[in-house]
Order: C-alpha cells, then sequence, then structure tokens
C-alpha cells in the first residue's frame, strides 16, 4: 500500500541530470561521432575522384584509345573496351557454374556433410587474395598458351566472382519457402521441374542481386588482369590478344609523370566508381520489385 | 489402366516411422470413391502424416519408412516400380497454407498441365479449372496478376484450382482452411460439395463443426504415449454422422463432445 503511494507520488518529469539520462545522452552522442566518422572515407573518396576526374568526362572518354606519353587529348575507349570483354569473360563463366553449385548445394545436399564442405571450400575461395587467383591463371592458361589474353583475365576474375555467386545464391535458393516446394512436387513435378519451374524463378532476384555486386567488384579488380591480360594500348579484336583495362590504365596511368595521363587516371577511376554505384542501386531495384 | 473401384484406397496395417521412432500404428482404413473423408484427432496423432502418405509426399523426409501398404485402386502405392510423380498427379494435394507460386494467377493452373506437355486449349483448361474452384468470376479479369496478391481464402481457392487442373483422382486436403476467415471458410466447404462430385476428397481437419457438416466419413485419431515418443492410431472410422452421434468409443464421445483435444 505505502510502496504504490510512494511510486505514485514520484515526479513523472525528466530530471535532465540524472546520471542515466546523462550516460544514456553521452552514447548517443559517441554513435552518431562514429556514424559519421564512418561515412567520411566514402564521401571523401567519391568527392575527390569526382572533382579530380569530371574534368574529362565526356564522350572522347568513351570513343577515344588511350594516348601515348607527351601526346594530348585521348581517352580511356580500349580499356573500357578490355573491362567489358574480361569482365564479361567472367560472367559467362562464373554465373553458370556459380548457380548450379547453388542448386546443388541447396536443392540436393542441403544440411550435409558434403554441403559444409562445399560451403567450408568456397568461403576460403573468396578470402584467397587476388593476386594468387592472378598467378594462378598467369601459370595455368598464360604460360600453357604462350600468351597473355583477355580471355586469361576473364578467367581470373571469374575465381575472384564465383565464391561470391554461390554463396548469395545459395542463400536465395534457401530463402525460398519449402511450402513451394511441395506445391510444385504435390501437383507431380520432378526434380527438375520443381527447381527449374518454381525455385530458380523465385529465387531469381536474390540470384541477380548477387551476380550484379559480383560483377561489380570484379570490374574493379587489378591484381588478377595484372600478369593475365598485362595491358594493351589500343582497341583489340579478339579476346585471345592481350588487353587493357580500366583499372590496369588507372595503376599505370597514375604514376606517369605526364599530366595528361595523370588526369585520365583520374577519369578512369570515377567511370569504375560510377560502375559500382550504378551496379550497386540496380541490385536494390532488384530486390525492391521482389517486395 | 487401373480397374476403377468402389474403394480408391486402402491401407493394410500401415505403420510409419521416422527413424526407429514409430510415429503412426496399424492404420487400416478404407477411402470410398467419390466421397468426402474426414481426419479428425488432436495434434500430433498422425493424421497429416497418413494423409501425406497416399500421394508420397513423405518420400521428401529422408528418414521416413513405413510397413505395411497402401494399395491405390488395389495396386501398391509404395511398390519398388511405382513412379512417385505419376501417384502425385493422381492424387493431388492442398496444404494447410495456401501456397501459390510467386507467379501470375494463369500460370498457376497452367504450372502442372504444363508438366505434362498439357495439349488441350491451355486457357479452356484454365477457366474451367477457376470456375471448378469458385474463383473464375473473382479472378477473371486480373488472370496476369500474381496469385500471391490475392487474400488468402482467394489463395487456397487458387490452389484448389491449381490441383483440380491436374485432373487428378483423389485430392488430399491437410486442413486447408485454418489459415483462413470463416467467411472464405464457408465458401471452401460450399466448394467441397461441388468437387465430391467428380472427385474422392480426403481432408484432415481440427474443426470438428467443419468435420461433421461436410465429411461422409470420419476417421478418429488418437495418439498414446509410448516409452519411445506419441505414437498415433485410429480409435474409429464410420459414416460421419455415426461418429458424431452415436460412436461406438468412449475416447470418439470425449472428442467430439468437446470433452477433450
Amino acid at each position: 500500500m505505502s510502496d504504490s503511494q510512494a511510486l505514485i507520488s514520484r515526479s513523472l518529469r525528466r530530471n535532465p541530470w540524472a546520471p542515466r539520462t546523462l550516460f544514456s545522452n553521452v552514447m548517443t552522442g559517441l554513435a552518431i561521432a562514429c556514424a559519421v566518422i564512418a561515412i567520411i572515407p566514402l564521401v571523401a573518396v567519391l568527392l575527390y575522384v569526382l572533382i579530380n576526374g569530371v574534368s574529362r568526362l565526356d564522350l572522347n572518354l568513351f570513343t577515344q584509345v588511350q594516348p601515348p606519353p607527351r601526346v594530348e587529348n585521348g581517352g580511356l575507349g580500349n580499356a573500357l573496351q578490355g573491362t567489358f570483354y574480361t569482365v564479361g569473360i567472367a560472367t559467362l563463366l562464373a554465373v553458370p557454374f556459380g548457380v548450379m553449385a547453388a542448386v546443388f548445394l541447396s536443392e540436393f545436399v542441403r544440411d550435409t556433410r558434403l554441403a559444409r564442405w562445399i560451403g567450408f571450400a568456397t568461403n576460403v575461395l573468396s578470402g584467397v587474395p587476388s593476386i594468387v587467383a592472378g598467378t594462378f591463371i598467369y601459370s595455368a592458361i598464360v604460360l600453357t598458351t604462350k600468351t597473355f589474353s583477355a580471355f586469361s583475365g576473364g578467367v581470373a576474375l571469374a575465381i575472384l566472382m564465383l565464391p561470391v555467386i554461390v554463396r548469395t545464391a545459395t542463400e536465395a535458393l534457401e530463402l525460398v519457402p519449402s511450402e513451394l516446394r511441395q506445391a510444385s512436387v504435390g501437383l507431380g513435378a520432378t526434380r527438375f521441374q520443381t527447381v527449374a519451374g518454381v525455385v530458380l524463378p523465385a529465387a531469381l532476384p536474390g540470384i541477380v542481386t548477387g551476380v550484379m555486386l559480383s560483377v561489380a567488384r570484379a570490374a574493379g579488380e587489378t591484381a588478377p588482369v595484372l600478369f593475365t591480360a598485362l595491358g594493351w594500348p589500343t582497341w583489340i579484336q579478339s579476346i585471345w590478344q592481350q588487353a587493357n583495362t580500366l583499372s590496369l590504365l588507372v595503376y599505370k596511368f597514375a604514376t606517369a609523370p605526364y599530366p595528361n595521363q595523370q588526369q585520365l587516371a583520374w577519369a578512369g577511376s570515377l567511370l569504375l566508381v560510377l560502375l559500382v554505384l550504378v551496379t550497386n542501386i540496380l541490385a536494390r531495384f532488384v530486390i525492391r520489385r521482389r517486395h | 489402366m487401373l480397374a476403377k473401384t468402389d474403394t480408391v484406397i486402402h491401407t493394410n496395417d500401415l505403420n510409419i516411422y521416422y527413424g526407429d521412432f514409430l510415429a503412426v500404428r496399424d492404420v487400416s482404413i478404407a477411402i470410398p470413391n467419390n466421397a468426402i473423408t474426414a481426419f479428425i484427432g488432436p495434434s500430433g496423432c498422425g493424421k497429416s502424416t497418413v494423409l501425406r502418405c497416399f500421394n508420397r509426399l513423405n518420400d521428401l523426409i529422408k528418414s521416413f519408412r513405413l510397413r505395411g501398404n497402401v494399395q491405390y485402386h488395389g495396386q501398391n502405392l509404395y511398390a519398388p516400380e511405382v513412379d512417385p510423380v505419376e501417384v502425385r498427379r493422381r492424387i493431388g494435394m492442398v496444404f494447410q497454407k495456401p501456397n501459390p507460386f510467386p507467379k501470375s494467377i494463369y500460370d498457376n493452373i497452367a504450372f502442372g498441365p504444363r508438366l505434362v506437355g498439357y495439349k488441350g486449349n491451355m486457357d479452356e483448361l484454365v477457366e474451367r479449372s477457376l470456375r471448378g474452384a469458385a474463383l473464375w468470376d473473382e479472378v477473371k479479369d486480373k488472370l496476369k496478376e500474381s496469385g500471391t496478391a490475392l487474400s488468402g481464402g482467394q489463395q487456397q481457392r487458387l490452389c484448389i484450382a491449381r490441383t483440380i487442373a491436374m485432373q487428378p483422382d483423389v485430392i488430399l486436403m491437410d486442413e486447408p482452411c485454418s489459415a483462413l476467415d470463416p467467411i472464405s471458410t464457408l465458401k471452401v466447404e460450399d466448394l467441397l460439395q461441388e468437387l465430391k462430385e467428380k472427385y474422392t476428397i480426403i481432408i484432415v481437419t481440427h474443426n470438428m463443426q467443419q468435420a461433421s457438416r461436410s465429411s461422409d466419413y470420419t476417421a478418429f485419431f488418437n495418439v498414446e504415449q509410448t516409452p519411445k515418443g506419441r505414437t498415433g492410431y485410429i480409435v474409429e472410422y464410420d459414416r460421419t454422422e455415426v461418429i458424431f452421434q452415436s460412436p461406438k468409443e468412449q475416447a470418439t464421445q470425449a472428442y467430439v463432445s468437446g470433452r477433450f483435444g
């Protein structure tokens, strides 16, 4: 009786100097400060690249090839071409293998020891430094075919994309409710018909998102193409010859002593950042359409 | 070709195991043609487990094992030469939770027929199936819209339409109304009466009013504690009015009058 009396008579007004209120406010402030500090690098990189690169962002950047030293103007056309070729080859290789592996993991051996082992191997592969993928392809393809090529660069990038695709696609497939599989099986669908007709379409947005993010990652990688695609000063005619990529060009031009090449390195960085940004936004768009 | 018999499904001393655990024992039941048979009983008594044996959906569970046999028009469903895919095309299933595919209403219906390479007029089959499930008038102008955008009751009727598009012989229903509101439930129950003209229906339900209103035959399941776990069994199986008005067993009487379970 007296306890509840005391409770009722106590003021409900907030006391700004109470220790718990003070502590709470300080911690909130700290969290905000940390969030701001975490965003600073991102904003700084974006602004820096934008400010330095935007001056060369015009049509010539896409239509002209890279300039030799001491030559003015020029563009990044051939490097863009090489990036599209290598990333395209990597995508064509990594997507079918990655998605099929994910189907196997999620639909055929889910929750088995085999699945755990493959999952573990995939995680290890995703942790392999990208330069290692480059050296591996250098000895496996470049040395055996006796030539650097856009193709070998693409294969090296595919090795980096594969674990990302396997993991995201497995997650997307495992999110498909088992009720849908039962509905399909209950209608007399075979395992293949269930996977191809129901499970894969239902998981498609998630799979596409994973693929886009891995494409964005591959486009920015330098180390795997460093001694596989190697670099090439002009347009290429086939995927079996050396090629330049945006990342390689930035790497070489940024350290060159010529102002024109340095400007183009900034423009190339800007293109890479925009590429990552656009694919991320597209991926988000795909996710949102699903809901 | 199987001879059509008055008894569609017949089980003899069926025992169902998950690993070593006996989930349901000694099920001997004869399901009559073109009638609605209801399975009632407390939770965990194995009604759904038995139901899923009838179209071999339990095959999806790794530890599942079965002793005894399930005859479908005199043929053993679990004979080694039987293809479960063929079984499921004749014995369709409607699930507890409406589970339309995330596809258009039209494609939901056409999914099954396409599996078997249906050669006839698909538009016609879709309309016929939706009419059969009393859904046509509500969706005829939006066949291209997603099946998942419908209300729960409409989704469940879409699932029924999807099942009858396969032109099955038997339809299994696993608590088809437990996720529906009373009005949708009544619509599905009305539908059941129409469907039994053409199909044999077996329905698992927790709702005793539903069993007594809709079904022709009722099997009452119960569950007993054994050292290894809870094992279900059939207490009594008879015409529905017998089960609800003059059951032979005390336990049935207690259950249908709401005194336990």
